[in-house]
């Protein structure tokens, strides 16, 4: 029977019902769309990694798993590596923030990392012949509208885009790692990552531990563990960021729920003290509300999980560079959430009804 | 006005009954030391100006609120050292209540406003064959499945009614059950509670400021300034 009520109490304000649970759902879509896209970013980055073809990756000391995170280093150290018995071919590329979110450019030495990686499949144009050519990847030139010929600013210079290649290897954009050099002042050798490919037939695990004992402190990862071990975990700063995102959200469930409770309360005082007068305890009346907030925070998840496709389909319209995966093992969490805020959210309005004088209550007008 | 001795079984037995509110920095006594006896099975007006405390009595009676001091008992259970607890629970069985104002729930249908108050009651099923006998002679066949909205005053009071006595409560509290209906539908409202003080032996207590209803009962008791005056 209190179900009953609780749901033609819902039923009996419709707009007021559909907006709290739009608003619930708008936060669930929040923590869904943040981690989709952070995830989606990670695997791109993990799948442009893995299209260099090398075996292992070195980066400077104290270098999070993620290669555009990290910082620069000698290219000494590369031709120390090159060294190693079992090393087939190394190559170095300099990452550098050309501005904006997640905007990087990716300095390259064209030769050795072809050697490497495969020769990149032109779409359009060809290799480099100028210093200030780009070569940019198919969803980069979708997204900024660009063709063979077309010039771009980044770092403040003026770029001719020379090639459009297939996506998936290495970058978006790249250049030629002694320009990216002069201009942002990095050393004469100096590099962000490291590739180093392995002659066939070698075992990886005994490869990085020598490369591990003979580099020191740098950041050595096989391709295999950069892929096991990239996750949003692994990268404190996204990490953090997620976190926020979830205190937002709770915070926004709190306050839409606690908006439209204590309204709730405030407009059924006297049903409540009908309830009282009845014989129903203030555990009887907190279990309406409680259970109302709960129906909400779920018809909101599922709006929220519904409302996702929608980010996703928009974003890859509008930024089809920041891929955003539809995280199904995120929909109970980000569901828990948006509960836990709306409980909360809940508790005051909850209160003052159970506490409400059934007296003062049937007399409110 | 009958004091408990002129009662053989008495239903509620009321002694020297106070209630004193604080408004502000203000005592006003709204109960001075009333003194009365219902019987089990009979039917009681209450009549008495505003400001007379029936209001006041009905809210005690029902367990809504504390006595200052005195002595009251309904069917042997004393209210005066009744905590919120046990006041809540008088409410689930003891004793119905009909407003004046129907105070059914709006969200709800006419059968479920009366299966709210068997589920707060903690019945469970369908309400026994004395209670369907009574739906019958409410007259409210085919209009069970209504919102109150759909239903006019004198439909929806016998609703209250019927939401009131579903669980056999002690008592039948109303307060002033025909302010809100013409004539014709307060004449039926009072029809209908005699008939179930006389067929069912219902013990009511009914409040009013029209002897006209007063009438109905078995015997009119009248209030003033916070005292019996009978």
């Amino acid at each position: 029977m209190i179900n009953k009520l609780v749901f033609e109490n819902l039923k009996h304000r419709p707009v007021r019902t559909l907006l709290s649970a739009l608003a619930i759902g708008v936060q669930v879509t929040m923590v869904l769309t943040l981690v989709g896209v952070s995830q989606g970013v990670l695997q791109n980055s993990i799948q442009q990694t893995k299209g260099v073809g090398a075996d292992i990756l070195i980066r400077a000391p104290g270098s999070s798993i993620i290669g555009s995170m990290s910082g620069e280093f000698p290219g000494k150290i590369l031709k120390l590596a090159a060294t190693f018995p079992r090393v087939k071919m190394v190559t170095g590329t300099l990452v550098a923030p050309a501005g904006g979110f997640l905007n990087y450019v990716t300095g390259i030495d064209l030769a050795g990392f072809s050697a490497m990686s495969g020769r990149f499949r032109y779409l359009q144009g060809g290799p480099f012949r100028h210093p200030f050519d780009v070569i940019i990847d198919q969803v980069y030139a979708e997204e900024q509208h660009l063709r063979v010929g077309d010039t771009i600013t980044l770092l403040n210079k003026h770029w001719t885009v020379c090639g459009v290649v297939e996506p998936g290897k290495l970058a978006r954009v790249m250049m030629q790692i002694d320009v990216l050099r002069d201009l942002t002042s990095a050393g004469a050798d100096r590099i962000t990552v490291g590739y180093a490919k392995l002659d066939e037939g070698t075992d990886v695990h005994q490869e990085v531990a020598l490369f591990k004992a003979r580099l020191g402190d740098y950041r050595i990862d096989s391709m295999e563990d950069l892929v096991s071990l990239t996750s949003i975990n692994s990268i404190p700063i996204l990490k953090n960021f997620i976190h926020i995102v979830v205190g937002l959200a709770v915070l926004i469930g709190f306050l839409v729920v606690f908006l439209s409770m204590y309204t709730a309360v405030l407009e059924r005082t006297r049903e409540i003290g009908v309830l009282k007068a009845l014989g129903a305890s203030p555990g009887y009346i907190l279990n309406i509300l409680m259970r109302e907030t709960t129906l909400l925070a779920m018809a909101g998840s599922a709006i929220g999980i519904l409302l996702t496709y929608g980010t996703k389909w928009l974003i890859e319209m509008l930024v089809p560079s920041m891929p955003q995966l539809i995280v199904y093992d995120w929909w109970p969490i980000a569901a828990a959430i948006s509960l836990v805020g709306a409980w909360v959210g809940a508790i005051y309005p909850g209160l003052k009804a159970a506490r409400q004088d059934a007296i003062e209550a049937l007399s409110y007008e | 006005m009958s004091d408990g001795s002129m009662v053989a079984v008495p239903m509620i037995r009321v002694k020297d009954l106070r209630k004193i509110y604080r408004l502000g920095e203000v005592d006003v006594a709204a109960l001075r030391g009333v003194s009365f006896a219902i019987g089990r099975g009979e039917f009681v007006s209450v009549i008495g100006p505003s400001g007379s405390g029936k209001s006041t009595l009905f809210h005690i009676l029902g367990g809504l609120t504390p006595p200052t001091s005195g002595s009251v008992l309904i069917d042997g259970r004393d209210l005066v050292h009744m905590g919120d607890t046990e006041r809540t629970n008088l409410r689930k069985t003891m004793v119905g209540f009909v407003f004046q104002k129907y105070n059914l729930l709006p969200t709800l249908t006419a059968a479920d406003n009366i299966a709210i108050a068997r589920d707060i009651a903690g019945e469970k099923g369908e309400p026994d064959e004395q209670f369907q006998q009574m739906l019958k002679l409410l007259g409210l066949e085919g209009r069970m499945n209504h919102k109150p909205r759909a239903l006019s005053g004198g439909e929806q009071q016998r609703v209250a009614i019927a939401r009131a006595i579903v669980n056999h409560p002690a008592i039948l509290l109303a307060d002033e059950p025909t302010g809100n209906l013409d004539t014709e539908n307060s004449n039926a409202v009072l029809t209908l509670l005699r008939d179930l003080n006389r067929r069912l032996g219902q013990t009511i207590l009914m409040i009013t400021h029209n002897p006209e209803a007063a009438a109905y009962a078995d015997r009119i008791v009248t209030m003033r300034d916070g005292r019996m005056v009978e």
